[in-house]
């Protein structure tokens, strides 16, 4: 068989899945491009050119800086959590204990229930004039009066970070434990006669089998959490007074609730350059990652 | 690591149980409130585990008795199952050729990458001309437009898992296969393809899983019964007036339970596709 065949071949093969993919992808990337630059509405109107209009508009926009500083603080804070609960979590799992393939088991249940689920349950948890949360500090004494978690613009954005964070550490946990899972023991065990303490062992023996992968989660669900909306639109819909609304949050408000579709795609390209961003760097940090392999 | 004094024992253990709590309390929780009565469960201080068990709630979703919740909730899970069940056939459709395809030639290779990359963009920046072209298509409120737009989600990422699994058939068995003059389809239909049986099953369930979990388009592109997918109607449930909150935890149990059931019994091959990312790189 010629090469000229096999790469023509490889290309037959490819072709439902990339007419798919300009159909799907593709097309409306390019046509969300055109529309940030039109005040085209939802509905009616196909809008006039207006050129950089809305991008201008935006930037100066205090509603879009404010989403902004909510989102990267809802990413920076959920990520962190995560990461350090999920690399505790592994560091248990690799552990000998009793139970300990069927808590590995459990591990994957918060992974498993849907979010939108998962936003519901905890929604019903910070419940204020029912809600678990508010039962059991009041009953434990911690809590003189039942809180409005969601309610109060002061603990609306900690609660939904505690909701995502239980939902999303095991995650971490599974992927760091593979990695642990990947340590020759004769080297934890050198470390040992040689006299390295338990820090110390974390620090110079495991966390170098553990930095690739965990920076791959890192910037994974940077990126993920960077384009949160099911969670936040389920359980406060971005209030109370916009302290949760994220920028997804407030791409949907503009193009869909207030019907704008010509500033909602430059919201929302604004959006997806800062994904582009966070997706080179982890381009980069997986090259370097193999690399060093 | 071997020779560990008791107090260490002791202290893991501790930890063990921590950990289990966390993870269990909010479940344990939510399948609690669903068998919980309505007293029980607005009554202070609270009643953490109920006077009677009260399983009506789980009847009265699952029967479609006109303009009740039973009836709201029934259609859909149906919508949920076809959604889902469609937009994973069609993603295995495409993806199966494409990623044997990248698997088996380099020069190919380079555009499994801008697959994979769309799948960092955020559904935001495609929601718009989505919409105005399922509107003009008369797609909107359909359950066929929701598993198209579907596509956008599971094409690349069944494609990248597929073609994992394909790199690591050994392709000498496929050319010693066509030395002997077996035809391309014999190969795939009678070699490749049973071979790579597993990895397309782990890829099917994590599409079906995706699409069971996808909020976001099924939101902005249903508007009632005809289409609405179980994620809708449980958002509905928790942001509208219902006050039985062992209702809205009912329909939460009962959406989870097909990803959880999942999760448990093919932890196995979950959990590989999961770390494989992450591991490989």
């Amino acid at each position: 068989m010629s090469t000229a065949w096999v790469n023509m071949r490889g290309w037959l093969l490819m072709l439902p899945l990339l007419i798919v993919m300009v159909a799907v992808i593709g097309w409306p990337l390019v046509d969300t491009v055109r529309l940030s630059f039109t005040d085209a509405k939802l509905v009616g109107t196909s809008g006039n050119f207006v050129g950089i209009a809305n991008y201008v508009k935006m930037l100066s926009n205090t509603g879009f800086q404010r989403a902004l500083v909510t989102t990267t603080w809802f990413a920076v804070i959920s990520v962190a959590a995560e990461m350090v609960v999920g690399v505790a979590a592994a560091l248990l799992l690799n552990q000998q204990f009793h139970g300990r393939a069927v808590l590995r088991a459990l591990m994957i249940l918060p992974w498993a229930l849907p979010t939108v689920v998962n936003a519901t349950l905890w929604r019903l948890i910070y419940n204020p004039e029912y809600g678990a949360l508010n039962a059991a500090l009041t009953q434990i004494g911690v809590l003189d009066a039942y809180r409005s978690w969601l309610g109060e613009p002061g603990t609306a954005l900690a609660a939904l970070i505690l909701a995502d964070t239980w939902k999303n550490f095991p995650l971490v946990a599974l992927i760091a434990l593979a990695a642990l899972q990947a340590v020759p023991r004769d080297i934890t065990s050198a470390a040992m006669v040689d006299g390295a303490g338990a820090w110390s062992r974390f620090r110079f023996v495991i966390l170098p089998y553990l930095a690739g992968p965990l920076m791959v989660a890192l910037v994974l669900r940077t990126i993920e959490a960077f384009k949160v909306f099911d969670i936040i639109w389920v359980m406060t819909r971005g209030g109370p007074a916009n302290s949760t609304r994220t920028l997804s949050i407030l791409v949907y408000q503009e193009a869909f609730s207030f019907q704008r579709a010509g500033s909602g795609a430059s919201l929302a390209l604004m959006v997806t350059l800062m994904v582009t961003v966070l997706a080179v760097i982890y381009a980069a940090v997986i090259r370097r990652t193999a690399g060093a392999r | 690591m071997e020779r560990r004094s008791l107090f260490a024992a002791i202290l893991i253990h501790i930890c063990a149980l921590l950990l289990a709590a966390v993870i269990l309390a909010p479940v344990a929780w939510l399948f609690i409130m669903s068998i919980s009565s309505t007293t029980d469960l607005i009554s202070k201080p609270l009643n953490w585990w109920p006077e009677t068990v009260d399983l009506s709630r789980y009847t009265r979703l699952l029967t479609a008795v006109a303009n009740t919740e039973g009836a709201a909730f029934v259609a859909a899970l149906f919508n949920s199952l076809r959604v889902a069940g469609m937009a994973t056939v069609a993603a295995l459709l495409v993806a199966i050729p494409a990623a044997w395809a990248v698997s088996r030639t380099p020069k190919v290779g380079w555009s499994l990458y801008a697959v994979i990359a769309t799948y960092m963009l955020p559904p935001v920046a495609l929601a718009v001309p989505l919409y105005m072209a399922l509107a003009a298509l008369g797609l909107l409120n359909t359950v066929y437009g929701l598993a198209l737009v579907y596509l956008t989600i599971l094409a690349p990422f069944t494609t990248w898992l597929l073609k994992s699994g394909f790199d690591a058939i050994p392709r000498e068995i496929e050319s010693a296969a066509m030395m002997d003059g077996a035809r391309l389809d014999q190969i795939l239909r009678l070699i490749t393809l049973p071979l790579a049986a597993p990895v397309m099953a782990t890829a099917a369930l994590f599409a079906f899983l995706l699409a069971w979990d996808e909020f976001f388009y099924a939101l902005l592109f249903t508007s009632d019964l005809r289409a609405k997918t179980l994620t809708v109607a449980i958002a509905d449930l928790a942001g509208g007036r219902v006050s039985d909150y062992g209702l809205i935890a009912t329909a939460g149990v009962l959406a989870a339970l097909p990803p959880v059931l999942i999760g448990l019994f093919m932890q196995r091959a979950l959990i590989s596709g999961l770390t494989q990312g992450g591991v490989k790189g």
